[in-house]
């Protein structure tokens, strides 16, 4: 019983703090990439502003839309949150690490997935439909190098549970460096920028619907089931950070309270540091054509499978 | 003298075992709402004959003589009973040209699956001498590596062309969708899983532990089951044969399992052995139940609307509520998404290749089963896409044709079997614990080394741990949650509003269409599935105004044309030089059975 209530009291404090720090990793993102073309930029609150505003307004719904529109948002905020659960971000054990592990994680985000394409056919516009179209398309792509790239790592550490995986590489220390663990690293971070709708793959901030993929899906969404959409679209992506830095470039133990307090600030300074380095991306490269994406995502894969292979000849 | 001795003059012989009364019983769990579903659904049918009710009797009798025969006899009259009776039922829409080629192609297929079979038992009698299933278990250890190999290959033929793997699959899309959808339902839910019943008897059970490449060859078939499978079924617009070719996708998904247990038993590695044949068997029962769901929706569409091409469905969500919450059901579960079942079995899955990964390590054979978990990530990544397309077509947005437009609910008894079947997806996968130890209590004598669960495979090189109900209450807990937290900002309205269509009418027609949404995959895939288009523009006579466009799109027959056409052009042309011997006279055929004589009596020397 005990455990149970640590569970629920260690998930929502994680979560309360993933969700409150979301709109600040977009909004750091997007001042960064102002920053870098010369211009000032919208202030780094500007997301927390537009969520509020959304999340208070009302609601448009395409009158002969059912039951899937209606409880998509809801549905697909709780797939990401759960995944969200499953990364070690706050601590050395993720809160729900006895309830899932990597793949388990990669289908939450497939199942936000499955409910949002769904909510953009339900809508009957085409916009909706090119959107989820393109989106699992381009999804299908990803997920194989997702996983492989997991499974590089998985190889190494014995285990597909990612609390255990962060755990391993962290107390390896720099014995955990390995060519595998590099190939691995560039996989999963293409893959990130795929699955958080970032330039080359999509671009976040385009409002001509033929050029969309994430957010041509959410054409009809409006007010509060918008503001709930987009929030769990920037939980999905400081997830996918806090990942990369849990099997990547995790800290030592903490050994007391005020040094697990250090080693949670220290996790997001280092989420914070991969936000710089995408506004970076962004900044250099322009969005690929969505037929050449299979040439990315498969080196994505190429790369992951490498990774695999040396991990197996260079133990 | 038992009625059947009287009759035929031979003994049938059955044995109850954990694996045969497990394959047994899902052929029952699965027969009965399928036969509810078939009672209720059959005013709507547009196949149906006088005696479909005595042959599906007789079909669902067979395979459960199948799976608790106790000897290759008796095997073999249930295997040609189930084959025939299958056939009976599929030809049951006689009048169409296209079935009885479909019907055809099955019996032709079905019975070199026999021949192969027949052969391998053969060569099995031979060599325990007997008929008897047990005494090929005891003489299993003493068979030759070389027979043991022949054996395992004419095997793997001849259930695997049951099972439809690729790519000894091409009856599989054709047969399944002509038949009426209950009969759908059972021969893709359950009859094809008894290749599967087949192939782990011949693994596990009739044959000792063979060498590695059984299991890296079976883990490479089923890969690329899983990956064309889904790819194909993606072209599809036929609901059915969609549905038919995810079954391939699924056998294919299955072999990985299976084959990672027959590579673990090639390493003795008992642990491994338990995990991939609890993976194997635990998506035996998922897919029999959510594609037999899925089989019966589709169905139910047919017979609601008279049509099941997606571009003549859509909207039907709101005439047909039920069975769209259930097809909703059905299509996350094969689409692997947690906390359903599919998702469950796919997991076992996914641990029991990194499993034997890690365990045939740093050997590089041990990239054949981590390469196929790229694969199945692929393959469920791919499933997704397809089943939005599949449920949001033809459910969501608005109906694309009058008969879309004008459907109606069907009948209690179809939406009880629907139901049912659906609330076993959820279920199967809350209870993913308990139903692995219960499969673990099944697997062939000698297997069930290590205690499995689905928290955590003890004694596997790899440690991870699922707890579905944990996942599935914590969904709950946070979609409540998430709309409580947002409440708290006060109440906000909502009206409803014509769709935006850029200033148009938003009509069915000008919704995105089945073809168009698998447009992107399509193209990226277009090596592989090779798709073809097909343009006619037709001019009002000799001016440019165009009269009509006609657009067909379909994929290339890889399989079709380059392998079976090759087999079957160089079986015609054997048959031209055999017809040299036939000219009809009568001296010569005297003077062929003289030689055969002759010929007969110097062997016989």
């Amino acid at each position: 019983m005990t455990d149970l209530v640590a569970t629920v009291g260690q998930s929502l404090l994680q979560l309360a703090l993933l969700v409150a720090l979301a709109p600040a990793l977009s909004g750091l993102v997007k001042t960064t990439k102002a920053w870098l073309q010369g211009r000032t930029g919208p202030p780094l609150w500007q997301p927390y502003a537009d969520l509020v505003k959304l999340l208070r307004k009302d609601m448009v719904v395409p009158e002969h839309a059912s039951w899937v529109f209606r409880w998509a948002p809801a549905a697909s905020a709780a797939a990401i949150s759960v995944a969200a659960l499953l990364v070690p971000a706050a601590g050395r054990a993720a809160p729900l690490s006895l309830w899932g592990d990597a793949i388990a994680f990669v289908g939450l985000f497939a199942l936000a997935r499955f409910v949002l394409a769904l909510a953009a056919l339900d809508t009957a516009s085409a916009f909706g439909g090119i959107g989820a179209s393109r989106e699992v398309a381009v999804a299908a792509l990803a997920e194989p190098a997702l996983l492989l790239g997991l499974f590089a790592v998985a190889m190494r550490t014995g285990t597909t549970d990612l609390s255990a995986m962060s755990d391993w590489i962290a107390t390896h220390g720099s014995a955990a460096i390995a060519p595998s663990q590099i190939l691995a690293f560039v996989a999963l971070a293409i893959v990130v920028i795929t699955e958080t709708g970032r330039v080359p793959v999509d671009n976040p901030d385009t409002h001509l619907e033929l050029t969309m993929l994430h957010e041509g899906m959410l054409l009809e969404y409006s007010g509060r089931a918008l503001g709930i959409v987009l929030w769990s679209t920037q939980l999905k992506q400081i997830a996918l950070f806090a990942l990369l830095v849990a099997l990547f470039a995790p800290g030592a133990a903490p050994s007391g309270p005020a040094e697990s307090a250090l080693a949670v600030a220290t996790s997001f300074a280092k989420i914070a540091v991969l936000g710089l380095a995408v506004a970076l991306v962004e900044s250099a490269n322009a969005k690929l054509r969505i037929l050449r994406l299979p040439e990315l995502l498969g080196t994505a894969s190429a790369l992951a499978a490498l990774a695999l292979v040396t991990e197996l000849l260079l133990p | 003298m038992t009625a059947s001795e009287a009759l035929t003059g031979f003994t049938l012989s059955w044995r109850v075992d954990g694996l045969g009364l497990f394959f047994a019983v899902l052929v029952l769990a699965i027969a009965a709402p399928v036969t509810l579903y078939a009672i209720g659904h059959r005013r709507h049918e547009r196949v149906g004959f006088p005696g479909g009710g005595f042959l599906h009797g007789l079909f669902v009798l067979a395979m459960i003589g199948v799976a608790l025969a106790g000897d290759a006899f008796t095997f073999l009259i249930a295997w040609e009973t189930m084959s025939l009776a299958s056939f009976g039922l599929v030809l049951a829409d006689h009048r169409r040209p296209e079935v009885r080629r479909a019907a055809w192609i099955y019996l032709v297929m079905t019975h070199t699956a026999t021949a192969c079979i027949t052969a391998a038992f053969l060569l099995l009698a031979n060599s325990a001498g007997s008929l008897e299933f047990a005494a090929w278990t005891a003489a299993a250890p003493a068979l030759d590596a070389r027979v043991a190999g022949l054996v395992f290959g004419l095997g793997l033929i001849g259930f695997g062309t049951k099972a439809g793997a690729i790519p000894l699959h091409i009856w599989l899309p054709r047969a399944h969708p002509v038949a009426a959808s209950a009969i759908s339902a059972l021969m893709s839910g359950v009859m094809i899983k008894l290749g599967i019943y087949g192939l782990l008897r011949l693994g596990f059970d009739w044959l000792a532990p063979g060498p590695l490449w059984w299991g890296a060859l079976v883990i490479v078939i089923g890969a690329v089951s899983a990956i064309l499978g889904v790819l194909y079924a993606l072209m599809q617009h036929d609901l059915k044969r969609l549905l038919a070719y995810h079954s391939v996708e699924n056998i294919g998904i299955i072999l990985l399992g299976a084959g990672v247990a027959l590579g673990a038993r090639a390493t003795r590695a008992d642990a491994l052995v338990a995990l991939g044949l609890s993976a194997a068997l635990f998506h035996v029962v998922n897919h029999a139940v959510f594609k037999a769901l899925l089989f019966l929706g589709a169905g139910a569409i047919d017979g609601a609307v008279g049509s099941r091409e997606l571009g003549r469905l859509g909207g039907l969500v709101h005439r047909m509520p039920a069975t769209a919450l259930c097809f909703f059901v059905g299509s996350a579960a094969i689409s692997a998404l947690p906390p359903l079942n599919g998702f469950a079995s796919e997991w076992l899955t996914f641990q029991a290749l990194l499993g034997l990964g890690r365990g045939l390590a740093p050997s590089a054979v041990a990239l054949f089963p981590l390469l196929a978990g790229g694969a199945l990530a692929l393959t469920g990544a791919l499933a997704v896409a397809c089943f939005v397309k599949a449920f949001g077509i033809s459910f969501l947005g608005l109906p694309r044709s009058d008969a879309s437009a004008g459907a109606r609910e069907v009948g209690p008894l179809e939406v009880t079997a629907m139901v049912v079947l659906a609330l076993a997806c959820v279920g199967l996968g809350l209870a993913a614990g308990p139903v692995t130890r219960v499969i673990a209590s099944v697997l062939p004598q000698g297997t069930a080394g290590g205690t499995l669960g689905i928290l955590g495979g003890a004694g596997t090189p790899i440690a991870a741990r699922l707890f579905v109900p944990g996942i599935s209450v914590a969904l709950a807990g946070l979609a409540v949650v998430t709309l409580g937290a947002v409440r708290l900002l006060g109440p906000v309205g909502s009206r409803r509003e014509p769709t935006w269509a850029s200033g148009g009418l938003i009509r069915g027609n000008n919704q995105y269409s089945a073809l168009a949404f698998a447009k992107p995959l399509r193209l990226m895939f277009r090596d592989i599935v090779r798709p073809i288009r097909e343009i006619e523009v037709v001019h009002h006579g000799e001016s440019r105004f165009v009269a009509s466009v006609h657009y067909r799109s379909h994929i290339a027959p890889v399989f079709e044309r380059y392998l079976y056409g090759a087999l079957t052009g160089s079986l015609v042309r054997a048959s031209h030089v055999i017809r040299r011997a036939q000219n009809g006279s009568l001296q010569t055929y005297l003077a062929y059975v003289f030689v055969a004589l002759i010929v007969a009596l110097v062997l016989a020397q």
